[in-house]
């Protein structure tokens, strides 16, 4: 059956799930879940002395659910440990719910091997646990969500977490956790919090246990049933970096340059204006760009928001940035800044991005700038997988704010190395192109022909225009026309929309 | 009119990548370098990959030069072969001393244009004054060829041709750099200044660039995209000299029209050489997106 | 063109390809290709050295290829360099073969 953007979703696993019909397509009421949990009353300890303690008393069984956070990212060593003992302890036919994975998941290999985890839902997918799951691996597809659309999912209902293993910085024994004040610091805990709100058993892991009371947290108590203190969290240095830097690479940075005179020009650069930018690359180096305009234009920014770096920190520092909503933090200055700036506000995922709450605050977002791997000439931007098939990506806040925002920018060069980045297309949707309405790339910009308003607008705005179509033919002539990837029919991961629906499979690579 | 050439970009003429990538930094002209960002080992390699992206690639308008090695090398002979075979625009000499290096060069490339069948004379050519000889024969070296579109001056092996080094403030290339813009427009030709090493000052650099603007320089060679900017920001013109010429370039056309032989403007009398020099500047404005055409019928 | 010995030309470096050209006992060119893109230019990358060889009159050639995302005209001109060298550089080069 084909969805509304066209793509082909196999009758076989679309079960009980809704094709996508567009971003605001679902209109009706929605129920929210809520946990089972046992009271803990005065006198009793949370405090446990393993892993495996905490495992057995959260009373664990075959076909259960388990919850991780991706705070750690390339430097965890939680979720390893913890499907280690897992395993260990012979349980199995686990669904495993990370809001990501990355390449340090590669262990995980052996466990859906041996049947200890059978379902995996993630954001992302990276390292040989991607490749070996475009290979094959599962009988089960992974379901890829969006973060707005995994706070959708559990506060739904969808995902029912029965135990969530949380990784904590620091902690005190009675649970009260927080992203600081520890020995490898991450800063905002967004994704972790929706889960200890809505998992039926929370158990707090950290290196470093505080005295009572651990205030202020980012999860409370309430939400807490067990505390474990294990040697290490994870490695620092994976988890954030020193501080990040803006990229020197000449390419990155004009596309970057092109992208900020896009937005100044846009009719969106005004006092008060909002806006999110990714953390690397052009991405971020745009905030570069977009800071010297601000001050040369007096204007102001209300907030911004996301992933959060050095650079959105210096410039909330220098009064340019008004509010920072903070749902993950990628270098120790926005960890410091978390701690200690009142207007640097910690966010979940639920209120960065989910869609079927009162209002996420993406709802509110002005510009976002996103990266690609993929873009189609119906501008559907592919984040997951290479332009070989195979599963490489996270789909992330991509599609939240991109369908939220008022200006939805995707910087991309037209090729990397001889791989085309414009394509008639993509592999695997993950954003609809009508989320999307600037591309811009170093030889200039296309302009999704549905803003007829933004067309008008940059008649006379002095930055190379191209139809997306004249870009994919640029990029045919330098680089030949690509052969298009061979798949089977098996579906290795579904990618799930925001709000709930299908919007496209990934299929295992020949 | 002539071609703006205010920046001419190196490119290693052994690196694909970077080869693939020149043309998106806004550069007027483009130079695969032969000679010194290659190894001996690797100098036909290179000859091979430059000739064929040159053949192939699109670079759109931008001006393709090719630093070929000496004829006193192994190499030279084949270079300008290879160069002219694939249409390149201007082949540049390094380190020339005297008129003969020209002219024994220009015989090369003739015997080459007439073999393949290309028009004689299309190929144009470009010096690269290296030593105290060169600068001292620098206008007989503009002169000696109708080619030759510009002298350039190379730093490095010019200083140490001098027994001293690079400073700072330049003064120590003083000399060479005024008798390059001198013989160079006494010749009617391009004058280049040298590459800025220190691609991470770029105070420095602007520095340097306004320092050579006011000699006289038509361009400066660069060696890292980054450095495009600041030179073209530099070169622009005030909204006031763009105003005047404006005016200027309007009363000769409307002169023109009406067949007169005197234009005057205000009052004052407006002749050939203020024409093109406005005409010029208008130029400049329009390649940095500072004037776009009003009421002349320029081309 | 005869070759007088083994010879390497291009390098690993991202957009390059490094070409290593043997002669063959067997009559045939055999071309052995390791590509980053081998799933989408595989095919395509493979067309362009058998056309390079071909304009350049080779016919028993053993080529070993590694690919790190070279266009067309780097393939080519990485070809016809490693073929020259084989050959001693001795010879008048064909620039045709680059039409």
């Amino acid at each position: 059956m084909k969805n509304s953007i066209g793509r082909e979703i196999p009758e076989n696993i679309i079960r009980d799930w809704k094709l996508y019909e567009g971003e605001f397509s679902m209109n009706s009421t929605v129920a929210k879940a809520a946990p089972v949990i046992k009271p803990v009353y005065p006198g009793e300890s949370k405090l446990l002395n393993s892993i495996e303690e905490a495992i057995v008393k959260c009373g664990l069984k075959d076909g259960m659910t388990i919850s991780f956070h991706h705070h750690f990212r390339e430097g965890d060593y939680i979720l390893n440990m913890v499907v280690d003992t897992i395993a260990r302890l012979g349980i199995k036919d686990l669904t495993l719910a990370s809001s990501s994975l990355g390449s340090v998941h590669k262990p995980l290999i052996k466990h859906i091997k041996d049947g200890v985890i059978t379902r995996i839902t993630s954001s992302g997918l990276r390292g040989a646990l991607a490749e070996e799951i475009s290979k094959g691996l599962m009988e089960e597809p992974v379901i890829i969500r969006s973060h707005g659309g995994r706070a959708r999912a559990i506060e739904a209902g969808d995902i029912k977490i029965d135990v969530a293993f949380l990784g904590a910085p620091s902690a005190d024994e009675y649970g009260n956790s927080s992203g600081t004040g520890g020995l490898g610091n991450c800063g905002s805990l967004g994704y972790a919090k929706i889960d200890a709100l809505y998992a039926n058993k929370v158990v707090i892991l950290t290196d470093y246990l505080v005295d009572f009371p651990n205030m202020p947290a980012s999860i409370l108590q309430t939400n807490v049933d067990y505390v474990v203190k294990i040697d290490k969290i994870g490695d620092p240095a994976g988890i954030a970096s020193g501080a990040t830097r803006y990229t020197k690479n000449p390419k990155e940075l004009l596309i970057a340059e092109y992208a900020s005179k896009a937005i100044v020009e846009s009719g969106y650069f005004k006092d008060g204006f909002s806006f999110q930018t990714g953390t690397g690359g052009s991405t971020l180096a745009v905030s570069r760009f977009l800071r010297d305009e601000m001050i040369k234009a007096g204007i102001k920014a209300d907030f911004a928001l996301g992933g959060i770096t050095k650079q959105m920190v210096e410039m909330h520092e220098e009064g340019l940035i008004k509010h920072i909503f903070d749902v993950q933090d990628f270098d120790l200055v926005a960890v410091e800044s978390i701690g200690k700036n009142p207007m640097h506000h910690e966010i979940d995922s639920s209120m960065y991005a989910n869609p079927h709450n009162r209002g996420c605050i993406a709802n509110k977002l002005d510009v976002v700038v996103l990266s690609a791997l993929e873009i189609d000439t119906d501008f559907n931007v592919n984040v997951m997988t290479g332009s070989d098939g195979v599963l490489r990506g996270a789909s992330g806040g991509h599609c939240d704010t991109a369908a939220c925002a008022k200006l939805t920018m995707i910087l991309s060069p037209i090729i990397r190395g001889r791989i085309p980045c414009i394509v008639d297309s993509v592999n695997t949707v993950i954003t609809p192109g009508d989320s999307i309405d600037v591309l811009v790339t170093e030889l200039g910009i296309a302009i999704n022909p549905k803003r007829e308003d933004l067309i008008e607008r940059f008649k006379n705005v002095n930055i190379p225009q191209f139809t997306i179509e004249e870009l994919k033919s640029k990029v045919e002539s330098i680089v030949g026309v690509p052969d298009n990837i061979e798949y089977d029919e098996k579906v290795v991961a579904i990618v799930e929309y925001r709000d709930g629906s299908i919007i496209d499979v990934v299929r295992k690579v020949k | 009119m002539e071609r703006l050439r205010r920046t001419m970009m190196f490119v290693p003429g052994n690196n694909p990548a970077m080869i693939k990538d020149a043309g998106i930094y806004g550069a007027d002209s483009l130079m695969f370098d032969l000679e010194d960002a290659v190894a001996i080992s690797e100098k036909d390699s290179a000859r091979f990959l430059v000739h064929n992206a040159i053949k192939t690639l699109n670079y759109g308008d931008i001006e393709l030069v090719v630093r070929i090695n000496g004829l006193d090398t192994p190499f030279g002979r084949n270079d300008i072969e290879a160069a002219v075979r694939a249409g390149v625009d201007v082949i540049r000499l390094p380190k020339t001393e005297t008129k003969e290096d020209i002219l024994a060069v220009e015989a090369v490339i003739e015997e080459v244009e007439r073999k393949i069948g290309r028009e004689v004379g299309s190929t144009r050519m470009m010096a690269a004054i290296e030593g105290a000889m060169g600068v001292i024969n620098a206008y007989s070296i503009a002169t000696a060829s109708k080619r030759l579109v510009a002298i350039a001056l190379g730093a490095e092996d010019y200083v140490t041709n001098l027994k001293t080094k690079r400073y700072p403030d330049g003064m120590e290339l003083m000399g060479a750099r005024s008798q390059i813009v001198i013989a160079a427009r006494a010749a009617g030709i391009y004058a280049l200044d040298t590459v800025y090493s220190d691609v991470d000052n770029e105070e420095g650099f602007r520095r340097e660039v306004e320092l050579i603007k006011q000699l006289g320089f038509d361009g400066k060679s660069v060696i890292n995209p980054k450095q495009i900017k600041p030179v073209h920001e530099i070169y622009a013109p005030t909204a006031q000299e763009i105003r005047k010429s404006s005016d200027i370039v309007s009363a000769a056309r409307a002169a023109q029209k009406e067949g007169l032989g005197v234009i005057s403007l205000n009052g004052k009398m407006i002749d050939k050489p203020i024409i093109e020099r406005a005409e010029r500047l208008l130029q400049l404005a329009k390649a940095v997106g500072l004037y776009k055409e009003g009421l002349e019928n320029e081309e | 063109m005869k070759f007088v010995k083994n010879a390497t030309a291009g390098s690993l470096e991202s957009n390059d390809i490094r070409v290593m050209v043997m002669e063959n006992e067997n009559a045939g060119i055999v071309i052995e290709l390791e590509s980053v893109v081998e799933k989408q230019f595989g095919k395509q990358i493979r067309k362009v050295i058998m056309e390079t060889l071909e304009k350049l009159q080779i016919d028993n050639v053993k080529i070993i290829a590694t690919d790190k995302g070279a266009l067309d005209y780097t393939i080519k001109a990485r070809v016809a360099c490693a073929v020259y060298r084989a050959c001693g550089n001795e010879e008048d080069f064909k620039w045709e073969v680059f039409n």
